[in-house]
């Protein structure tokens, strides 16, 4: 092998790992055998090669391709993309290519990037409904400390409806049902044989799935900060829990509510998100949902949380479809409904009505002012018949 | 020199190419470069893709074309220990212990040792995958490994990396050669990063029209070559279309085969909708072919052509 490959594909995986591949120094040393291995012949070979070590996930394969294209292809770019690379740091002579904005910051990361004036955008769109797509960003409160403890505090003593699913592992249990064979034997081993006495497994339960689906429209934006909050800590405590957010699109923000602290979770998902507080488009995001994400996150029987005011203005087949899909894919669907300010709300909007003889239960809520409300209304120990969707359809 | 677990095993991608194709199995190039590779390398190889693409069958084909016995561990939810990898046998070890207590003078530490031995050890796909085989190592096949929980994936780094599994009674079990190791997943749920580190990974995409005419022309031979084509070209325009679930390459070939059974030698509007159900599996998708749909795409395969 010439002398300065392995050199250079540690260069690539740097390049690969700022872009967000997960690519460690073990993954390099197995590339670099890998390329050993199969030596090196046609570029399309050398290809397959490098993807199959340092792609585990189809959507990375677009990434790599294109940085595989930059970096292998042109040589003079490649040379000047490292010596971008080392400590000192030169500006480019030269405009690059557009390529994927992911794969610009993992290349020139170190050179001052020209900032670029960006109009905002600032709309009220609160108590109206829309379906106009309105790119906006967000910025939220920090949290206070006290804050975030008595969330965690809250969020621990949660229950949610169906909270507690058999699953089908055994556990060791004084009153199971089944006769544990192995360690009944192994304790009449240690009686001398003489006396057998039964040790006995049960099943084991645990939560199920957790999905997220969060309205984060104009007309739901003052709740959407406490939401955020409220999945956060969901996350913290529970494992299998997915969130999206949904306006005019839907967004997987799962990865980025993984961060430790609430406020870097929140910040990452408010650069994530496109579609801050502009209208809403119900039926296609639950489409999109339906389509690309419901047979990755819906195994094993997932809860769905449904947050949203229901205000679409589009009442047609659609919705009514994408919901009885969701509805047939997951164990339970729960909507939790924060329009109900006042008392004497009834389920009138055209999309209510449509959404409302899919959903298992209809939960509601008058002010969401801290993540100990919302914990409130879903707590499946207060029992209620407010919850029966076709109680709300009839009084209509 | 070549050790036993290299032997027969191919020695360039044009080989591996080679021997995906004596077993009617028609690869791409880039499937063949992942294969050899972790052949050469003695990797597990963790390939993804959609239901019906071909990923099982790449394990049946390598073992067939190798020579090697095939060892499949069918995953679901609750797959345990006592399932996949070893059970006492317990019968016999209750015997065993009457017969020792009837013999009067029981010593507690041979009683044990000598019921917790290989004798009474029931062995199931995974522990057998690392025993040793006359025809070179075996290919173990675990299937649809997304439907078993987390726990059990966790287990499973300790097989895929040094292919030893440990015995609490009986101490480290290790493979004197590693055997062929492929791992399936639907992506219903993520694989965790630390197994997929371990392994190669290869996405299995659906083929495009050239291939899928190459294993229709394998795998449902008796068709006629007009119904092929035109098959082919159907479900490649569908596969384009906004479905719940699009159709694999196992449902192309099922539904060559049944077409062929019904004697058609083209594709007509009234001979697709009552066969819709072979391609389709969702109520919606086929509901919305039905409606005028299918019929355009057909319009579109003829005026293609």
């Amino acid at each position: 092998m010439p002398h300065a490959l392995p050199e250079n594909i540690a260069h690539f995986a740097r390049a690969l790992r700022v872009a967000g591949l997960p690519v460690g120094p073990g993954t390099v040393l197995d590339a670099i055998a890998a390329v050993e291995a199969a030596g090196i012949g046609s570029r399309d070979d050398f290809y397959w090669t490098l993807h199959s070590v340092f792609v585990t996930k189809h959507e990375h394969s677009v990434i790599f391709r294109t940085a595989f294209e930059i970096f292998w292809k042109r040589r003079h770019l490649m040379e000047k993309l490292l010596s971008i690379l080392m400590p000192v740091a030169h500006a480019p002579e030269r405009k690059p290519d557009p390529v994927s904005l992911r794969l610009q910051e993992a290349f020139f990361r170190d050179v001052e990037s020209v900032p670029v004036e960006r109009p905002e955008i600032e709309v009220d769109a609160r108590f109206t409904v829309s379906d106009v797509e309105v790119l906006g960003t967000k910025d939220f409160a920090q949290m206070t400390a006290a804050e975030i403890a008595e969330a965690n505090r809250r969020v621990a003593a949660l229950v949610l409806p169906d909270d507690a699913v058999p699953t089908r592992r055994l556990a060791p249990d004084p009153r199971g049902h089944r006769i544990d064979i192995r360690r009944t034997l192994r304790r009449s081993i240690g009686e001398g044989g003489g006396i057998i006495d039964l040790a006995r497994r049960g099943r084991k339960d645990k939560h199920p799935p957790l999905v997220v689906l969060c309205d984060i429209s104009g007309s739901m934006s003052q709740y959407t900060r406490v939401m955020l909050h409220f999945i956060h800590a969901l996350m913290e405590k529970r494992a299998r829990v997915h969130a999206f957010t949904f306006g005019t699109r839907l967004t997987n923000i799962t990865r980025m509510l993984k961060a430790k602290d609430p406020d870097e979770a929140l910040a990452a998902c408010t650069a994530a998100v496109q579609d801050w507080s502009g209208g809403t488009r119900i039926a296609p995001s639950l489409h999109a949902f339906n389509k690309l994400w419901s047979r990755r996150v819906l195994t094993g029987g997932a809860v769905v949380l449904l947050v949203t005011d229901g205000l679409e203005r589009d009442g047609s087949g659609d919705l009514a479809r994408e919901a009885d899909r969701l509805h047939r894919s997951c164990r339970r669907l729960v909507w939790l409904n924060p329009l109900l300010r006042y008392d004497g709300f009834e389920a009138k909007a055209s999309g209510i009505r449509t959404l409302l003889p899919h959903v298992d239960e209809f939960r509601t809520i008058h002010n969401i002012a801290a993540v100990a409300d919302l914990v409130t209304a879903l707590d499946a120990r207060r029992a209620d018949r407010s919850h029966d969707p076709r109680l709300w359809l009839k009084a209509a | 020199m070549t050790s036993p677990s290299q032997q027969n095993l191919p020695a360039s991608i044009d080989e591996t190419l080679a021997l995906l194709k004596r077993g009617q199995y028609v690869a791409d190039r880039s499937l063949a470069t992942v294969l050899f590779l972790a052949l050469k390398m003695g990797r597990p190889i963790l390939l993804e893709g959609e239901a019906g693409v071909g990923k099982t069958e790449i394990a049946k084909v390598l073992a067939a074309t190798l020579g090697r016995s095939l060892i499949r561990l069918q995953c679901y939810e609750g797959l345990d220990v006592s399932a996949a990898v070893y059970e006492w046998n317990y019968a016999a070890q209750m015997i065993a212990i009457r017969l020792a207590e009837a013999e009067g003078a029981v010593d507690r530490e041979q009683l044990s040792a000598g019921i917790f031995s290989e004798r009474y050890l029931v062995k199931r796909p995974l522990l057998q995958a690392l025993e040793p085989d006359m025809r070179g190592p075996p290919v173990l096949l675990i299937d649809e490994l997304d439907r078993t929980d987390e726990a059990f994936e966790a287990f499973l780094l300790e097989v895929l990396s040094d292919f030893q599994v440990t015995v609490p009674e009986l101490g480290t079990i290790r493979a004197p050669a590693a055997p062929i190791v492929i791992v399936t997943s639907n992506r219903t749920r993520e694989i965790h990063d630390a197994l997929k580190r371990r392994c190669l990974y290869h996405w299995v995409d659906y083929p495009d029209a050239a291939r899928e005419l190459a294993i229709l022309k394998a795998k449902a031979p008796g068709a006629p070559e007009k119904l092929t084509k035109e098959i082919v070209a159907f479900v490649q325009r569908l596969r384009k279309s906004d479905l719940f679930k699009v159709p694999g390459v196992a449902e192309t070939i099922d539904w060559a085969t049944a077409l062929t059974e019904l004697d058609a030698v083209g594709l007509d509007p009234q001979g697709v909708t009552d066969t819709l159900g072979v391609l389709l599996k969702y109520q919606d998708d086929i509901q919305k072919m039905q409606g005028g749909e299918a019929k355009a795409i057909l319009d579109e395969v003829r005026a293609g052509r």
